[in-house]
């Protein structure tokens, strides 16, 4: 009964126009465990991610092809609603989102009020545990009601995971979350991952591979649109299988 | 959860009818003026309607020539001040950024720019029509000018400042002066953005009516000479839409499809002028 | 031509040049405010500021004059052609700007831009031919009908049904500020970076919580400031207005009857104004409406500005 994968891509490309940003990739997605996507600039780890929720629809002019698998159901299947499985699989994105006409609690618990809970005690509930969960909490819980704006870039990136956390998401994806922080405000990103994955699946784009041999299980390693190696991390990190893979994690790589 | 979700569809598409129901609200009463002015325009446009001057009150026939002649003039003469005095503020704004009376010419280009037409013919009156003892296109023409000031202004400004300083730098080290280099390499390099403006501010005078009323006037004679008073296609639309003449009402419409193709011809350069 | 001719003096002259012609833009607005204030000196000096404000008379033959009847028809008719403007205003910019496929969003917004390009007049010609026949039949009749078999004290609140006046101008008036009020509107809501919208999406959201609480908050310092500029707008409009209010300078207006914006009054009287006191009076209600329309954008830059500062923070 139990899935072998909590996600799984099948042969999934992603076309911009006529222009393939990935093309063909098949990777697994273990559950509750961390994956990490690395790879050069512009080899398509962005463009893989949001098609893992379906976040390309927003955008006109995309094609995804290809099945991805959320607990064995093709999240792109006629039928299946985008609303739900963005709700399952939540985003955090490169660069703070904060809702700057929001407070900080507001920001929180946007994804709650959106299915109607209004219970004060429930919604304070959720949001200290969001935010203890992001390593937030400490420094906010005084100023909860303060705007979201007047938050520093990185408690600002810490406030987007919590808000994406406070929904309770099955499986989190991450967009090079730590590229805009300071080196505090990562170890306490990276130490919220090792925390996180207990209860939720991870998948997380980086450009550190250093941060990727840290904090992942498995790392998939991209070129030029198309998977190039996945494996368990520290196979991939000490004992790599295409040339490539090697020649990009030893820095030989442009 | 299953149904908050339907609930939260059900909002989603009830509000996506509400959203395409105002911009029908919008759109179909707008369809409906550029139809009739179309289809009503279209049949008092004939030869008469350019080259006759008004037939007498009552009388079928005659034509609009004064009228278009008038609005050469007055327009043309509008333009011409509005382009000498907004450009000069326009480029006082945007190549002189630390000069002292820059404040007051930005609050001032501001608050002009959302004064009602009308005022400004009270001000053409006072310093124009009441000097000179009459009426004439030369007031009407003041007016419009005080009107448009502010757009030529703000176009100015706004495409100056988008020209990189690394030209004006340029010409700095070929060793012209200031003046040459801004009159000779920067209003050329933002020419399209400036003629915008000025293509704006003509559409925008071209159409009022409210401050030539007791200025340009009106006038059934042919004239060129501006010191006399002048009609104007909008003025002319006025007069003849509320008198009680069923040829005046056709000819109305001649110049409600004449004015709005002019407008949409100078908003179409406008366009092309600033996408170059 | 000895080199510092060229460079100093050439550049001392155009800047004299440059300065010179704004300054006269400078006093172009002075003059503006110097002119009417110096107009109005006699009618207020008459009948006193606060006097000329408040007072309901305005007969040219016995020489009283007050603005409050104009400055109550300014009022009603801008804030009702506001009201009624608003939301299908807001609703075209959402359109435009969050529903419409690409290669309708150009077409869209390009009519709506030249619909608010169309003079004042046109709107009038078409409001006094097209649309006051059906208002003054199919509305304006109906109900009077009904009132006065049904509600008889309605009728006199409700006022004769010309299908001139009231109700005609400020049906029009909404007209001429839905493409304006639209387009301002629009202008601020794509502002919004898109990345507003994808967290909020991300988070589950569909498309109207999206637009409603996220892009809607976002912009709506704009869209506040864009109404403001709707309504000086709306104020000042003159043409359509008077040829379609019925110019009747006289309280207590009512619905259908016969009214007078301040607008409408001196482009309606100015030419006919034959004592100096009457001159100065539509002089001073000039000046009242500078100074209303000065307050409006004052509101509106003050909107916009707390806009920028708010973005700075971002
Ligand atoms: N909106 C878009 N339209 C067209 N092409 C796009 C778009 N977004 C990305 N691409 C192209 O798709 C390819 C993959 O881009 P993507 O952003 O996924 O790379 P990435 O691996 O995330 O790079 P980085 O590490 O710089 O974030 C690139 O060639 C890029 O030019
Ligand atoms: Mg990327």
């Amino acid at each position: 009964m139990s899935q072998p994968y909590r996600m799984e891509t099948q042969n999934l490309s992603v076309y911009y126009g006529k222009h393939p940003g990935v093309r063909g990739v098949s990777l697994p997605v273990h559950d509750r465990r961390v994956t990490a996507l690395i790879g050069p600039s512009g080899c398509g780890k962005t463009t893989f991610l949001r098609a893992l929720n379906r976040m390309h629809d927003l955008t006109p002019g995309v094609r995804v092809e290809g099945r991805v698998l959320l607990d064995g159901e093709d999240v792109y299947a006629p039928g299946v609603d985008p609303v739900v499985v963005r709700r399952r699989v939540g985003m955090v994105f490169q660069r703070p989102t904060p809702f700057p006409t929001m407070s900080i609690f507001e920001n929180v618990v946007a994804g709650l009020r959106l299915v109607g809970v209004r219970d004060r005690r429930v919604l304070g509930q959720a949001a200290e545990r969001a935010l203890r969960m992001a390593a937030l909490w400490d420094e906010v819980k005084d100023r909860l009601h303060a705007p979201a704006v007047d938050l520093s870039g990185g408690q600002q990136q810490r406030l987007s995971i919590a808000r994406a956390l406070a929904v309770e998401p099955e499986v989190l994806l991450m967009d090079e979350p730590t590229s805009a922080l300071d080196p505090i405000s990562t170890q306490a990103i990276e130490d919220l991952l090792t925390e996180l994955k207990n209860s939720v699946t991870i998948v997380i784009v980086t450009h550190n591979m250093q941060q990727a041999a840290r904090v992942s299980d498995y790392t998939a390693f991209f070129l030029d649109g198309e998977m190039v190696e996945f494996d368990a991390t520290d196979r991939l990190f000490t004992n790599p299988a295409d040339p490539r893979t090697e020649a990009y994690i030893t820095g030989r790589f442009g | 959860m299953n149904r908050t979700l339907r609930r939260r569809y059900l909002r989603d598409r009830v509000m996506v009818g509400l959203v395409g129901l105002g911009t029908a609200a919008v759109l179909v009463p707008l369809f409906f003026i550029l139809y009739y002015v179309l289809v009503q325009g279209i049949g008092a446009l004939d030869l008469a309607f350019f080259t006759r001057p008004p037939a007498p009150p009552g009388e079928t026939g005659g034509g609009m020539l004064p009228a278009i002649a008038g609005s050469l003039v007055v327009d043309t003469l509008a333009l011409l001040m509005a382009a000498v005095f907004g450009v000069a503020a326009g480029v006082l704004l945007a190549e002189y950024p630390d000069h002292p009376l820059n404040p007051p010419l930005r609050l001032v280009v501001d608050v002009m720019a959302g004064l009602p037409a009308i005022l400004m013919g009270l001000v053409a009156f006072a310093l124009v029509v009441r000097p000179m003892g009459h009426f004439s296109g030369l007031s009407g023409s003041v007016a419009l000018a005080l009107l448009m000031i502010p757009i030529v202004t703000r176009a100015t400004e706004g495409v100056l400042k988008l020209v990189p300083w690394e030209l004006t730098e340029a010409g700095l080290a070929l060793g012209l002066p200031r003046w040459r280099v801004i009159v000779n390499l920067v209003l050329p390099a933002a020419r399209g953005g400036i003629l915008t403006g000025l293509m704006l501010s003509l559409a925008r005078g071209a159409g009022e009516a409210a401050p030539l009323l007791f200025t340009a006037f009106g006038n059934p004679y042919l004239t060129a000479n501006p010191l006399e008073p002048m009609d104007t296609l909008p003025l002319k639309l006025y007069v003849y839409a509320i008198s009680p003449y069923p040829d005046w009402h056709r000819q109305a419409w001649g110049a409600a499809l004449l004015l709005a193709a002019a407008i949409m011809a100078a908003s179409y350069l406008a366009r092309r002028a600033f996408r170059r | 031509m000895p080199d510092w001719i060229y460079r100093r003096l050439g550049d001392r002259l155009f800047a004299a040049l440059v300065v010179f012609l704004a300054l006269g833009v400078v006093a172009a607005a002075l003059l503006v405010a110097l002119v009417l204030y110096q107009g109005s000196a006699l009618a207020f000096r008459t009948f006193g500021f606060f006097g000329f404000l408040t007072s309901q008379a305005w007969d040219a033959v016995r020489g009283q004059f007050g603005a409050w009847p104009p400055l109550a028809g300014t009022l009603i008719t801008a804030s009702a052609a506001l009201l009624l403007a608003f939301f299908p205003a807001l609703a075209a910019a959402i359109y435009v700007v969050e529903y419409a496929p690409r290669w309708l969003k150009e077409p869209v917004a390009y009519l709506i831009d030249l619909l608010a390009a169309l003079p004042s007049v046109v709107y009038g010609l078409w409001g006094l031919f097209v649309l006051v026949p059906p208002v003054r039949d199919g509305l304006e009749r109906p109900l009077f009908t009904w009132a006065a078999v049904h509600a008889p004290a309605l009728v006199p609140l409700l006022g004769p049904p010309t299908g001139i006046g009231l109700l005609s101008a400020t049906l029009v008036l909404a007209l001429m500020i839905v493409p304006y009020a639209s387009s301002l509107a629009r202008d601020a809501l794509a502002l919004v970076p898109q990345s507003q919208r994808e967290a909020m999406f991300a988070l589950g959201a569909t498309r109207w919580e999206v637009v409603r609480r996220v892009v809607i908050p976002y912009a709506r310092a704009g869209i506040f400031s864009g109404v403001v500029l709707a309504l000086a707008r709306a104020l000042g409009e003159t043409m359509a207005v008077t040829m379609l209010i019925g110019n009747a300078v006289n309280l207590p207006y009512t619905v259908f009857g016969p009214a007078a914006t301040m607008a409408s009054l001196i482009a309606n009287e100015f030419t006919e104004a034959d004592t100096d006191l009457h001159l100065s009076a539509l002089i001073a209600v000039g000046f009242v409406l500078l100074l209303l329309s000065l307050l409006t954008n004052l509101v509106a830059g003050w909107m916009l500005r707390r806009l920028a500062r708010g973005e700075g923070r971002r």
